[in-house]
């Protein structure tokens, strides 16, 4: 795999973690529970559509074939996408979309702190631009956590029921491989292994004062990031986001 | 019992000028989701610099049926406009 190679699937990882999630957490607009968190959620499905379009953009650039961002986002199929297995998983209940983008969260503003410092300038201009959006987003996420975890009985019992669901799909976001490694190499981001202690330590820290316990099994679930093996979910989620773009090629307004 | 957040009237700063203004209202929990939801709600157009935020029980207002005893009496006092003064310019934004 050369270094252009390597660049490419990196950059194609951290489009499709946020235009997978992104398009999860769009799909909460107008039916979540209150007005307020309608709007917030709405306006985070935006910062992450707008993040995408930076990281698909250079992506298609550096591959050279002359795909852009929108190419790349409505014209690949399932196992073509490099997104984490946490950011297809179902909305489910409110709870569970929250809970789902704490976990996310908290991983994207640790990893992004990295990639400020990135060798590559222009990774390092996105990733400023999209820390202080995902500054918001975990502060906001973090904060709705504890909100439902110590809330009532009823909202305590579903923040636990979704943490237990989606903790297997935390531990994704920091295996690495021979990709991880070129780009730590490289300096253009860090090895996302050497970033677990400070997750751990985060989540904790925010899941504790949210009454709600760890499960202490770190099995992971894994093949999201290197495109071996997707949920099933991904595949209606691209149904959905992608139908218009392949029943009608090219078509624009 | 009442399961509804209570209503925060919101208050915001703009680009320009010193008051923060009434802009509308909403519900939230406590006084820091008001204030995150009043910057998700109103501040997306990047209206604001600064958010405040009441709950509106707090608000004491005046009854529209007293408007006439209340404001009537000073309608042709022109002497309590201070039109008639030079203000210099160190004094700043009065």
């Amino acid at each position: 795999m050369t270094r252009n190679e390597a660049l490419f699937e990196f950059l194609q990882r951290m489009g499709d973690n946020t235009l997978i999630l992104g398009h999860r957490i769009s799909e909460w607009c107008g039916m979540a529970p209150v007005l307020e968190e309608d709007i917030a959620l709405s306006n985070t499905a935006l910062d992450f559509i707008g993040q995408t379009q930076f990281w698909l953009g250079y992506a298609g650039e550096v591959e050279g074939e002359g795909r852009d961002a929108d190419r790349l986002a409505f014209h690949r199929d399932a196992w073509d996408f490099r997104n984490v297995l946490l950011v297809e998983m179902p909305n489910g209940d409110f709870g569970q979309t929250i809970m789902r983008q704490f976990l996310f969260d908290a991983w994207h503003s640790i990893y992004i702190a990295r990639l400020l410092k990135s060798s590559d300038t222009r990774v390092a201009e996105i990733a400023e631009k999209a820390s202080k959006e995902i500054a918001y987003h975990l502060e906001r996420s973090a904060d709705t956590v504890v909100a439902l975890g110590d809330g009532t009985e009823e909202s305590h019992a579903r923040m636990q029921k979704a943490l237990d669901y989606l903790y297997p799909y935390v531990g994704e976001m920091f295996l690495s491989d021979e990709v991880d490694v070129d780009m730590a190499a490289a300096g253009v981001a860090p090895d996302p292994s050497s970033l677990r202690e400070e997750y751990d330590a985060l989540v904790q820290k925010v899941l504790d004062e949210a009454t709600l316990s760890v499960p202490g099994n770190r099995f992971a679930q894994k093949g999201g990031k290197t495109g071996t093996m997707h949920t099933e979910h991904l595949g209606h989620l691209l149904c959905s986001m992608q139908w218009l773009q392949r029943a009608y090629p090219d078509g624009n307004w | 019992m009442n399961n509804e957040w209570p209503l925060w009237e919101v208050f915001i700063r703009g680009q320009h000028g010193m008051s923060h203004r009434h802009v509308g209202s909403l519900h939230a929990p406590d006084a820091e989701m008001a204030i995150k939801n009043a910057r998700d709600v109103y501040t997306r157009r990047n209206e604001g610099v600064s958010i405040w935020v009441v709950e509106a029980v707090n608000i004491a207002a005046s009854s529209p049926s007293d408007k006439g005893p209340l404001y009537e009496p000073s309608e042709s006092k022109v002497y309590r406009h201070p039109t008639f003064f030079d203000i210099p310019d160190e004094v700043g934004a009065m």
